[in-house]
């Protein structure tokens, strides 16, 4: 899932840096006011940068590779989702267990979060993380697939309020942008923490699910 | 044989009668894109496969009057070999539409002939894979008139239509569905005029299901096939012989 993550998140960048401006609404083009650019140089000569060179092209292998590599995370997702919801891991392990949502229990654990205290070992995950990958599960990356096909033509002729209910396509595909950013930053800090956490036992608790007997 | 590797045996028997039956089934819906091999072939296929089947004959997006951008925007250069200079010199009377392949009378229209066929008027939205886009009203006639003024095979696979090779060498093709469909158009007027050069005047193939790129600006040729892999590098589309994908539905 990770790698097709990234996949998705590198040739994204490729796909973004061919036209990067962006808009809000349903239309949106170099004759257009953009609502920001990122500064980087593009990879087409139409859209003014102010860099004074184009990047190569990489659309059409990105494209390809971004839309094989969704069908990888939405497959995997689904099959996670749905045994999560069977096997209870949601219910025991992700939605917030009693007493934990209070102003005293939250100060509690953002205190030990900021101390870098290392959880231990076999400690069920605290309430930070719990809602931590509750919005990265129900909401970010369902808001990636809705705003990603809010951009299909095709799709959306069939079921149009998809794009409808976001505002229209350049809304859409801005949602993307920013929803992409927030994926890109949990990935980093949720790396940095397995690895302050210990990563060989991490790993193993997340892949076979055995605990270090040590 | 034990009991388990006899269980598996069958497991995996079963598996690979589906998938071929799955495989035979989507070939015989013309589900299988021209660009079905190679590394992104499953994905490819997938997408295209999927979005036939959920979307349907579905139209795009339509939109009211207001909505339509204030600053559409013309991708590209205009050509500027001295055929299509003259061409426009002369107001493009003498472009011609040619229409062939397998159909029963093979047609070559001109602007005019066009314009006094049934036309249609659409308020829609133009994509370009880069990722900008705008919304236009487009005017003319229906492609599947066209197809039935040719008396065009409707059992053929794909309609491949492109600009004049000498100018740009810009063809693509698409599936009978997508041909057929009521908004699948051959333009000849935009935003309340003439289609300007810059958006591919005098006549431009406009599919409004799909990307911009498989809206070939232009046009003077259909031609109604069985198979694309004579044509190009056989993937019946410049833009998928380019790397992109054949179908831009996405």
């Amino acid at each position: 899932m990770t790698v097709a993550f990234l996949a998705m998140l590198v040739t994204g960048v490729e796909i973004v840096i061919s036209h990067p401006r962006f808009y809000w609404g349903e239309d949106g083009n170099v004759n257009m006011p953009a609502l920001f650019q990122l500064p980087t140089p593009a990879s087409r000569g139409s859209v003014p940068t102010g860099y004074g060179y184009v990047l190569p092209d990489q659309n059409g292998w990105s494209r390809y590779l971004h839309f094989q590599a969704g069908w990888v995370l939405v497959i995997t997702g689904l099959v996670y989702v749905l045994h999560g919801w069977r096997a209870g891991h949601f219910r025991r392990n992700l939605f917030p267990a009693e007493g934990e949502l209070s102003v005293g229990a939250l100060m509690d654990v953002l205190k030990k979060h900021l101390r870098f205290e290392r959880p231990a070992e076999g400690a069920p995950y605290n309430i930070l993380q719990r809602l931590t990958y509750l919005i990265v599960v129900f909401g970010l990356v369902p808001a990636m697939v809705w705003t990603g096909l809010a951009m299909s033509p095709s799709f959306t002729a069939g079921f149009p309020f998809v794009v409808d209910w976001v505002g229209g396509f350049e809304s859409a595909r801005t949602i993307h942008f920013f929803v992409t950013v927030a994926l890109a930053l949990f990935l980093v800090a949720h790396i940095a923490m397995i690895i302050h956490a210990g990563f060989k036992s991490r790993m193993r608790a997340m892949t076979v699910g055995v605990k270090e007997t040590v | 044989m034990s009991d388990q590797s006899r269980r598996k045996l069958i497991t995996t028997g079963v598996a690979v009668a589906a998938g071929a039956g799955v495989a035979a089934a989507a070939s015989q819906y013309g589900l299988i894109p021209p660009d079905s091999g190679g590394v992104y072939g499953p994905g490819e296929t997938l997408t295209y496969a999927a979005q036939r089947i959920l979307r349907g004959q579905s139209p795009a997006r339509e939109f009211p009057r207001e909505k339509i951008s204030k600053a559409p925007y013309a991708n590209g250069k205009p050509p500027a070999d001295k055929l299509f200079l003259s061409h426009q010199a002369n107001g493009f009377v003498d472009w011609r539409l040619s229409v062939d392949g397998m159909v029963s009378r093979p047609l070559s229209l001109s602007i005019e002939e066009l314009k006094k066929m049934p036309s249609r008027s659409q308020i829609t939205h133009l994509a370009c894979e880069e990722g900008w886009s705008y919304v236009a009203e487009w005017v003319g006639v229906p492609l599947a008139h066209v197809l039935e003024l040719a008396g065009a095979d409707l059992k053929a696979k794909y309609v491949v239509y492109s600009s004049p090779k000498i100018q740009r060498g810009r063809y693509d093709s698409m599936d009978m569905a997508e041909a057929l469909h009521h908004q699948t158009v051959v333009a000849h007027g935009m935003n309340g005029g003439e289609l300007p050069i810059g958006h591919g005047g005098p006549l431009r193939m406009r599919v409004p299901r799909h990307l911009g790129y498989k809206s070939i600006k232009y046009l003077a040729t259909i031609t109604m096939t069985d198979s694309v892999a004579g044509i190009g590098k056989g993937k019946g589309s410049s833009a998928a012989d380019a790397g992109y994908s054949w179908y831009a539905g996405i």
